[in-house]
């Protein structure tokens, strides 16, 4: 994948705003002491870009008319869209801390009849697939020029409605569906490859004929160029695979497969922020 | 009353939904009297609100020739969409349509509808609090010659575990095209239970048919049979008719909207007959009739019996072997409203 170059990114600020979301994220865990923090930090740049470089959104009007929409259809990764959604002022940074306990507005996925600015309930894996392609739908009866952008996990992938969706979506020429597959190759009993192969995940979406790109997930630049040329693809919904790194920043998840929901303690938290501090 | 069947769906389907018809001046709801099909009273509901309505938009699962919603793709071609055969997809689709401001309406038969979308029904639409009104046709026996795999008895069953959802079974062509346009009304999600072949015409265009509320169609002392769908309350008119020259009394009420249950005609009828008996095209758990003996047991403890399918998964045959086969007839209604009057 090349590398662009546009004025208009500033990488080390997306860069800085990402470490941010991240340190928000583990607190968030942390404070409840237990959460699905492998998930949550392999799609933090994916999160950042969209929503500090790329859509069209008003915190203070969240179902503004027109928006672009994103789903994020592996719910479970609610606590660091949580963490984009509060920074951007959809709600106060307080709620964080509220995470999954009871009468919280953030439940552990994402719900769009609790907290400001998801645009739609997912925790079923595979449902938000469906979702989104009606929502693109939607835009597109309607005549926006905005996009709906859906984020999919590579286990969520399994789901045999994903695909149910793709063949919709590619036969509806959903041009304004952006989708991400968040490769991080780990799923909650292992890796993906031991327990269902998703190696060919490329060419499964070329083969529902999409558009299909494959980049670093956790590259700004290469984010950018992606979603740019996704854009630019009318007759076809767009699918970027993003290579992720599965608890990425947080050290002790990574390279483990028992990082999909874990516990972390205070001094975890505390080890986790310095490091992450420490990068510079 | 009279009961006619065509096979000639489509053309009939899209001239029927399309065609300009008298109406009832009050509610403006059109006259389906010499409507032929079910398919064709609810697709004129469909027409009529889409209409009126820029937010209605119709999903189907390669069952459009079969239902006749051809009118429906042909005049809206924009707001039409065939999703194929992948009803789960179809179900996330029109709740994420929803969410954008449209209002879909999702058709497959009862089986696909029900079991196979269900959890896409349940969460991306119900607890998503999205608005999308699901058919399901073929419900029950109706289903004949697509035999088992085809026949849903345990759709009630799984629509009642939804809240707040609207689950409507027209006993005939009008109370079909007014409870469907009520339901739209209502701004909640439904569950729309009807055969598509052949329809009864049992109420004219005036008759008031009321979301929710129950129909007696004959007042009695003796017992109260409750039915719901058109083979039941069919079969069930015909048993009072048998019942009568028993001397035996019986009140009949078309139950056509399931959920929300009509409770205060429920206790009204149970507290006036002191029997009731609940007779529908599915399955007792979960169903009607568990239902009403439920509400009963709490507010008028009340001897009762059911027909329904009991145990049994369903099976291929014509509606006549399948209406004798599970027990259905006007005279297996009348054998256990005898019984249950003199119990």
């Amino acid at each position: 994948m090349a590398k662009v170059k546009n004025a208009n990114l500033d990488v080390c600020k997306l860069k800085e705003k990402a470490k941010e979301i991240r340190i928000s994220t583990i607190k968030e865990i942390a404070h409840l002491g237990k959460g699905h923090i492998g998930g949550a930090m392999s799609i933090v740049e994916i999160l950042v870009y969209l929503y500090y470089y790329q859509m069209n959104i008003n915190p203070e009007e969240p179902k503004m008319e027109g928006r672009d929409r994103l789903v994020c259809s592996k719910g479970h990764a609610g606590p660091s869209v949580y963490a984009v959604l509060a920074d951007k002022g959809f709600f106060p940074k307080s709620w964080l801390l509220t995470l999954n306990k009871g009468g919280t507005n953030l439940p552990s996925h994402c719900d769009m009849t609790k907290t400001p600015g998801i645009d739609f309930t997912t925790g079923s894996l595979g449902q938000g697939a469906s979702a989104a392609a009606g929502i693109a739908l939607g835009q597109k009866i309607k005549d926006e020029k905005s996009f709906t952008y859906l984020i999919l996990g590579d286990g969520e992938s399994q789901e045999g409605q994903v695909w149910e969706m793709a063949e919709f979506a590619s036969t509806q020429k959903l041009g304004n569906l952006i989708a991400f597959t968040d490769f991080n190759k780990m799923q909650l009993d292992g890796y993906t490859r031991d327990v269902i192969c998703m190696d060919n995940i490329d060419t499964r979406w070329l083969g529902f004929n999409w558009h299909v790109q494959r980049i670093n997930g956790h590259d700004f630049s290469e984010l950018h160029y992606a979603v740019t040329q996704a854009k630019a693809v009318k007759d076809r919904p767009s699918m970027i695979i993003c290579d992720t790194i599965k608890s990425f920043g947080y050290a002790p998840g990574v390279g483990t497969v028992s990082n999909h929901s874990m516990a972390i303690s205070e001094e975890d938290m505390n080890n986790a922020i310095k490091a992450l501090e420490l990068e510079g | 009353m009279s009961a006619k069947s065509t096979n000639n769906v489509n053309t009939t389907n899209t001239s029927k939904a399309n065609a300009s018809k008298a109406v009832n001046k009050e509610n403006n709801y059109r006259d389906t009297s010499d409507f032929v099909d079910m398919k064709d009273a609810l697709m004129a509901a469909i027409m009529d609100l889409a209409e009126k309505n820029s937010d209605v938009v119709m999903l189907e699962s390669d069952l459009m020739k079969c239902l006749g919603s051809t009118c429906f793709f042909e005049k809206y071609p924009k707001r039409a969409f065939n999703c194929g055969i992948a009803e789960a997809n179809m179900v996330g689709v029109a709740a994420g349509l929803s969410s954008m401001g449209f209002v879909p309406f999702a058709e497959s038969f009862g089986v696909f509808s029900s079991r196979r979308a269900f959890d896409q029904f349940f969460l991306s639409v119900n607890y998503a609090k999205q608005r999308v009104h699901l058919i399901g046709t073929d419900p029950g026996v109706v289903a004949q010659v697509n035999g088992g795999t085809h026949m849903p008895f345990e759709d009630i069953a799984l629509m009642r575990q939804i809240p707040d959802l609207i689950i409507i079974d027209p006993s005939d062509a009008q109370s079909c095209y007014d409870l469907v346009v009520q339901a739209y009304e209502s701004g909640h999600s439904s569950y729309i239970r009807l055969a598509r072949k052949g329809v009864t015409h049992r109420y004219s265009v005036d008759k008031t048919i009321t979301l929710g509320k129950g129909i007696v169609l004959s007042e009695g002392k003796d017992l109260s049979i409750i039915a719901e769908g058109e083979i039941m309350v069919n079969e069930a008119e015909n048993a009072v008719r048998l019942l009568k020259e028993k001397g035996i009394s019986a009140e009949l009420i078309d139950m056509h909207t399931i959920k929300p249950l009509d409770t205060k005609l429920i206790e009204k009828t149970a507290k006036k007959t002191g029997k009731v008996l609940v007779c529908e095209n599915g399955r007792y758990a979960g169903g009607l009739g568990e239902a009403v003996a439920a509400h009963l047991s709490k507010t008028c403890p009340t001897l009762m019996d059911f027909v329904n399918v009991g145990e049994k998964f369903g099976e291929v045959g014509d509606l006549k072997y399948l209406i004798k086969t599970f027990k259905f007839t006007a005279e297996d209604i009348a054998l256990k409203a005898e019984k249950l009057v003199k119990a």
